[in-house]
């Protein structure tokens, strides 16, 4: 996707009198574009500069203003003295809890994906196209409908409120992910590879270790980034299934945005929501390309 | 029996997947299904009562306007960002100098937690001090934007926050999909005179059917399960005026003890995705076999 030998089409006539007309035609495209870009940058612009201002700076400026002081004041509360409910401690332990969960969760979700990819894709066996319809199918569902039980269960399990309970949860609903993208990613591998290593006595797990995974690099990075931004921003599962103590950063994020209670520090809110967004932005920037592989892959079934 | 052993090996390490699928999402559905039956409170009960329910969710205020808000926000949510999504794919499309940059700007949102993406258009909305103070300041006193307090507006607000977080991806799609239509016909349609809008409308567009329908499943999908945004955004207020089906679901499951009603309000909206979801997920499957 990055790099393309497929020109544009463009009008392949070349007059004096359409040579002014394309000029103004790539101006107007190249303002579209960049309109649409502030778009999107505002935003992040206005968190940026509305977290390094003060409460009466903002009051009395203009919403896109650049800070006259610059003052890292709302940061340092946000990071370890804002109120979430009636603790107030910053994002940091909340942080903290996100990363306990996203972790093991998208170290399991995406080990047990490569397995099962591996058979679906190499070893299929009658009713395993069935098996993987039903898997399929798990992506999507929508959550609403397993938020009861899942509670239930959690209760019974002894994990209600847990962050091992959030990580059940999490690695059990992105199983489906995970195996449709190693599955379509091993499926291209040929056959007469494993047939070749079964003939030399190679079992399942040997084939699996020293030839699938050495060749699985490029997936497991997409899975990896997928999984890691599914978790990290999971708000529904962390809101239902966590307690004071156990809260991913983005329900966090919430409580102190919406806490009803005091002066509302807005400079304070901002900040608070580039930390928690900064962990999946660095994945962006760093991986930018896997990310969008990982998005397309997610989507564009097959 | 070495043999035999070996050959259930693939099985047995797919065994624990499927059992959790079986239980975790079709053994779950099937609880919530039998609750939406009962007359769960607080505590689930399981003797089944019948639809009644489902007959006294249709019949509150509330889930009516959050199936509107379900309508509204799906359709101009879907319908925005395909639309935005292909322009902007087709304009990005047209050999940009800065193409990796403009990109890399246009897909950010998507890294972002909707809670995130809430929080931010929260504070620009505000119109004490966002964008309506903002061109007051300007000198316009009477310009008035303040949506996200105005309850037959506050929904649009969802709108413009969801599009900025999702049409950056449906144009990453576009964008990918328009690379991949054959170079060979396009050459031969410019050669024989074509206009370039012709050749998107007439042949590239067409090609990329496939995509307009991925693209539809996804933002679909996005739409029904829309929570997060709301609950940043406008916490569902002002009154009940932003509820969508997945926070009436959550303020009925979780704050107002009426396990029931949540159960078939979480039915109705998976009955919504199913009639999306399943008729795609049939034609996928089946062209594979084919």
């Amino acid at each position: 996707m990055t790099d393309t030998t497929f020109a544009s089409p463009r009008a392949g006539k070349r007059g004096s009198s359409g040579r002014a007309s394309r000029i103004a035609l790539r101006v107007g495209l190249y303002a579209v574009l960049i309109v649409f870009a502030i778009w999107y940058l505002l935003p992040l612009f206005v968190m940026l500069t509305t977290s390094l201002k003060s409460l009466d700076e903002i009051r009395t400026g203009s919403l896109v203003a650049l800070p006259r002081d610059v003052t890292f004041e709302a940061w340092r509360t946000a990071w370890s003295g804002a109120c979430s409910g009636i603790k107030c401690e910053g994002l940091k332990p909340y942080m903290w809890n996100s990363v306990l969960i996203a972790v093991p969760g998208v170290a399991l979700s995406t080990l047990i994906g490569a397995l099962n990819g591996y058979v679906f894709a190499q070893w299929t066996f009658k009713g395993a196209n069935l098996l993987f319809a039903l898997l399929l199918f798990g992506c999507f569902i929508p959550f609403q409908v397993v938020l009861l039980p899942m509670a239930r269960m959690l209760g019974l399990l002894g994990m209600a409120g847990t962050i091992p309970g959030l990580i059940l949860v999490h690695t059990v609903y992105g199983l489906g992910f995970t195996t449709l993208f190693f599955r379509n990613y091993y499926v291209t591998i040929p056959y007469e590879l494993v047939r070749a290593a079964k003939i030399d006595g190679a079992g399942f797990f040997r084939i699996f270790w020293s030839i699938f995974l050495p060749l699985s690099l490029p997936i497991i990075v997409v899975t990896v980034i997928w999984q890691f931004t599914q978790i990290w921003n999971d708000f529904l599962f962390g809101v239902s299934f966590s307690q004071s103590g156990t809260q991913p950063v983005t329900v966090a994020l919430n409580n102190i945005v919406n806490s009803t209670t005091g002066v509302k520090e807005y400079n304070v809110d901002m900040a608070a929501a580039i930390i928690a967004a900064l962990p999946t932005l660095l994945v962006y920037v760093v991986a930018g390309k896997y990310f969008i592989r990982g998005l397309t892959a997610g989507s564009v079934k097959g | 029996m070495q043999n035999w052993l070996e050959r259930q090996v693939p099985k047995v390490v797919l065994a624990p997947t499927f059992a959790a699928i079986l239980i975790f999402v079709y053994g779950f559905i099937g609880w919530t299904a039998w609750v939406s039956l009962t007359n769960s409170k607080l505590m689930p009960r399981y003797d089944l009562v019948g639809f009644g329910q489902y007959t006294k969710l249709f019949a509150t205020p509330r889930w009516d306007t959050a199936m509107n808000n379900l309508f509204i926000f799906g359709a101009l949510f879907i319908i925005i960002s395909m639309v935005l999504g292909l322009l902007l794919a087709i304009f990005l499309d047209q050999k940009i100098r800065t193409e990796g940059a403009i990109r890399t700007i246009f897909l950010y949102p998507m890294a972002l937690s909707m809670i995130v993406t809430g929080t931010a258009w929260k504070w620009i909305l505000n119109p004490g001090l966002g964008i309506e103070a903002m061109v007051r300041g300007w000198g316009y006193e009477n310009f008035t934007f303040d949506w996200l307090i105005n309850p037959d507006m506050a929904i649009y607000t969802i709108v413009l926050a969801g599009v900025w977080q999702s049409s950056g991806f449906v144009m990453a799609l576009f964008l990918a999909g328009l690379r991949s239509v054959d170079g060979e016909i396009i050459k031969a349609a410019q050669v024989d005179g074509i206009p370039t809008h012709r050749i998107y409308t007439a042949i590239i567009i067409p090609s990329m059917a496939p995509i307009f329908l991925s693209a539809f499943i996804v933002l679909s999908h996005l739409a029904i399960k829309s929570f997060d945004l709301v609950i940043a955004l406008t916490g569902g207020g002002p009154g009940y005026a932003t509820d969508l089906p997945a926070t009436y679901m959550y303020a009925m499951a979780f704050s107002r003890g009426n396990l029931g009603q949540a159960a078939s309000s979480a039915m109705i909206m998976m009955a919504v995705v199913f009639a999306i979801v399943v008729p795609y997920l049939y034609s996928e499957l089946r062209a594979k076999h084919d």
